[in-house]
């Protein structure tokens, strides 16, 4: 008699946690049943990002740095379940390789971004580089696990946290990195990783008051009205791209904070 | 308090004293009667037709005509700064726009007082100011953008720098020169083309402005400027072929604006209102600190985004804060904006007058209380006295919205979590500013303010090495130093990784 095998339920990762749809619903994608996340799990993965947004830019960029290299560590020890999801093999190791190169600039981007500023009076100026908060990514379709890396490491290096639309065709290697996330040292809520329809949800995140930056990459189509929700805010739209990977992903989600102190005796 | 400072406490406040007059010769200043558009390095009339009187917010006397920009003026506009790039201004060598820069840094500098003069005439401004503040500070962006022109490589590795296209650029009626200079310097130095839409009660300096170009011999078309009110400004914002928009001035209509842009992939920066803490510790240098608040409200009548217009002070200093604070204000000098002694001028429009008496009511109905140093105010013109609200709640309207006027809230704080707790809690995030003189309580402080800049010991400094720009509802982009270059350049990467 051959054994039946145990199978997974695919869930929702908020907050630090695998919860079901607060709705019940799911959808089928690649075989499986999938978490279908309504409004009120956007809402509550925000709450989640939030939250956890003061812990993770206060640590120090050594320590965010040493966590991504963990997250490095982790999916190499997932490589085979991550590969059985994605494109295969090749897929997995861009991606790993992705979360080595962002953990090495957590401690150097302050210092290529950044300026000191010699001002024409007796004043010390600097310019420093700052998170901007709680970042919404609509993750691309594909590559469906190394689109969702290339977007998601550049915003949480910076100290962001992220609420990520996962791709809709394929989104169980988002969970399955998820899992890597939860067994990392990445604190709960940094990372939240909804599953469902991206039409959706997408409008929802774009209009949250709460969410600071949205990366529309995986939006297609309906970029004009996410950006159009998107003002109600003033939240900063990116378009990013998959295949994109530099220092400048990382800048296009943080703040300018310029300090001025006089100088005298 | 020291025996001699108890002495100087308990001293009579000066309000006797007059001072004589001191007026700024007004003559420097030659005005046309009517003014048209400038497009394609020409003054022209509006194809609208159409013009409007601008005046002096002093005397409410009207200065001169100047055209309403139409959808064609704005159409002509665009296409003249469309030319310009094409054909010349995108293909010069960049030593070459630097030059051009450094010129028109030099007229401004030869010319500072005319233009200090027409400032303060058309915008209301203390002449003290205009003169040793927008002037100095509009000819140094443009020597210090001009340096730029021929280095942009190097300002950002691994990045391949090339101009944008046509700016469309709106700025406000608050530092309009200024404005001008911290829009227009870095788009030329960039090597884009512009078209610059003044605020509408501000004309006059961007229309001198003109002759300065003139003087310079900027290519024509290069600089474009188009008055008129918000409906020119429109015109700008949703013409297909301007490739970027800069935008200072109120939150609502920037909102508007990013609106009006989604989808379109048009480049945007917006720099917006402001609801500035100004937070003063129990071991700040009081008697700076005061300085720091009057310098932090009433600078430019208030007329400033990044204005300190939330005073938060720790509770155990309140009272000696309070009564300082009204001291000084009592030696206030409101009046005259030529005349050299005056410290506050004229609201800039009845209109923005009108916005403040409505928001200074509501701060009267809610509950808050009023002080106002006796002041006597000109019989024409828009004036507003300074004012000062204790006993005012986070959610009065007074500590929510932004007042843009002469008019200062004060909340208290017993700890630091609780000082960072009410700053941060605005949906605007511009400036900051922290009295202490604990270095350690400084930088953290720093570090936690959501605002864009952080003014320590200091109020009100701006310099164009230094970047400003906002978090949050205040906008996005930065102008003034590297970082100012970047919203009017394309920056694709020499070799993407990955």
């Amino acid at each position: 008699m051959t054994r039946l095998p145990v199978r997974k339920t695919y869930k929702l990762f908020v907050g630090g946690d695998f919860p079901r749809s607060e709705s019940g619903r799911t959808y089928e994608a690649q075989g499986q049943n999938v978490a279908r996340a309504s409004r009120k799990d956007v809402r509550d993965a925000v709450r989640a990002a939030r939250g956890a947004f003061g812990k993770w830019r206060g640590m120090t960029a050594y320590n965010r740095g040493q966590v991504l290299y963990r997250i490095a560590e982790m999916m190499e020890s997932r490589k085979e379940e991550l590969a059985e999801f994605s494109s295969g093999r090749e897929e997995i190791e861009t991606a790993v390789d992705r979360w080595v190169w962002y953990a090495g600039w957590a401690d150097k981007y302050a210092q290529v971004l950044g300026t000191s500023n010699p001002v024409a009076a007796p004043y010390f100026n600097f310019t420093i580089p700052e998170p901007t908060g709680v970042v919404g990514i609509v993750a691309p379709e594909e590559p469906a696990l190394d689109g969702l890396v290339g977007r998601l490491a550049p915003v949480i290096v910076g100290g962001n946290t992220a609420v990520v639309l996962a791709s809709e065709s394929s989104p169980l290697a988002a969970i399955e990195l998820a899992e890597a996330l939860a067994t990392s040292d990445v604190p709960g809520g940094v990372v939240n990783i909804l599953t469902g329809f991206k039409a959706e949800l997408a409008p929802w995140l774009a209009g949250h008051m709460d969410v600071n930056a949205i990366d529309v990459a995986g939006a297609d189509g309906e970029i004009p009205e996410l950006e159009r929700l998107a003002a109600e805010n003033v939240k900063r739209v990116v378009r990013g791209r998959a295949d994109r990977q530099s220092p400048y992903e990382i800048a296009a989600f943080l703040e300018l904070k310029t300090v001025w102190h006089p100088i005298g005796v | 308090m020291t025996d001699l400072e108890r002495r100087q406490d308990r001293a009579p406040v000066p309000s006797g004293w007059d001072y004589a007059p001191a007026p700024e010769a007004r003559d420097i200043v030659t005005l046309e009667e009517r003014y048209g558009l400038y497009i394609g390095g020409e003054l022209v009339e509006p194809k609208s037709g159409e013009y409007f009187p601008t005046v002096s917010p002093a005397s409410e006397e009207v200065l001169a005509e100047v055209g309403q920009a139409g959808p064609e003026d704005v159409d002509l506009a665009v296409q003249a700064a469309r030319d310009a790039y094409d054909n010349g201004w995108s293909a010069i060598s960049p030593a070459e726009r630097a030059k051009y820069l450094f010129r028109i840094a030099r007229i401004l500098q030869e010319r500072s007082r005319e233009f200090a003069v027409l400032e303060s005439l058309n915008g209301g401004k203390p002449i003290k100011e205009s003169r040793d503040v927008d002037l100095p500070l509009a000819a140094a962006h443009f020597f210090y953008y001009a340096g730029w022109a021929d280095k942009l490589e190097y300002a950002f590795p691994h990045r391949r720098p090339r101009s944008v296209g046509v700016a469309g650029q709106i700025i406000p009626w608050n530092f309009p020169l200024l404005m001008l200079a911290w829009k227009i310097a870095p788009a030329l130095a960039g090597g884009n083309t512009v078209v610059l839409k003044p605020a509408e009660s501000t004309p006059l300096s961007a229309l001198l402005f003109a002759d300065v170009l003139r003087q310079a011999e900027l290519p024509p078309g290069v600089v474009n400027i188009v008055t008129g009110d918000g409906r020119a400004g429109a015109e700008l914002v949703k013409h297909p072929d301007v490739d970027k928009i800069a935008f200072t001035g109120s939150t609502e209509v920037g909102k508007a604006i990013q609106r009006e842009l989604a989808g379109t992939g048009k480049r945007l920066t917006l720099e917006l209102g402001g609801k500035a803490a100004n937070i003063i510790f129990d071991d700040a240098a009081l008697d700076q600190a005061v300085e720091g608040i009057v310098n932090g409200i009433y600078f430019n009548q208030g007329h400033v985004c990044c204005a300190g217009s939330r005073l938060l002070v720790q509770e155990s200093i309140y009272e000696p804060v309070i009564e300082k604070l009204k001291r000084r204000l009592t030696t206030l000098r409101v009046g005259d904006p030529l005349d050299k002694n005056t410290d506050v001028g004229a609201i800039n429009s009845k209109q923005q007058l009108e916005k403040i008496e409505e928001l200074v009511r509501s701060g009267e109905e809610e509950g808050a209380d009023i002080y106002q140093p006796p002041c006597r105010l000109p019989e024409k013109g828009w004036w507003f006295v300074p004012t000062v609200f204790t006993n005012v709640a986070q959610s009065y309207r007074i500590a929510q919205e932004e007042i843009f006027g002469p008019v200062l809230s004060v909340l208290t704080f017993r700890t630091p979590d609780e000082a960072v707790e009410k700053a941060n809690n605005t949906p605007y995030g511009l400036s900051a500013g922290v009295w202490t003189e604990k270095g350690s309580r400084i930088l953290s402080m720093a570090s936690r303010l959501e605002a864009g800049v952080v003014w320590a010991n200091t109020y009100n400094r701006f310099d164009p090495t230094s970047p400003f720009g906002g978090y949050k509802e205040s906008g996005f982009g930065r102008e003034g130093g590297l970082h100012g270059l970047e919203p009017y350049l394309d920056l694709e990467e020499s070799e993407v990784r990955g």
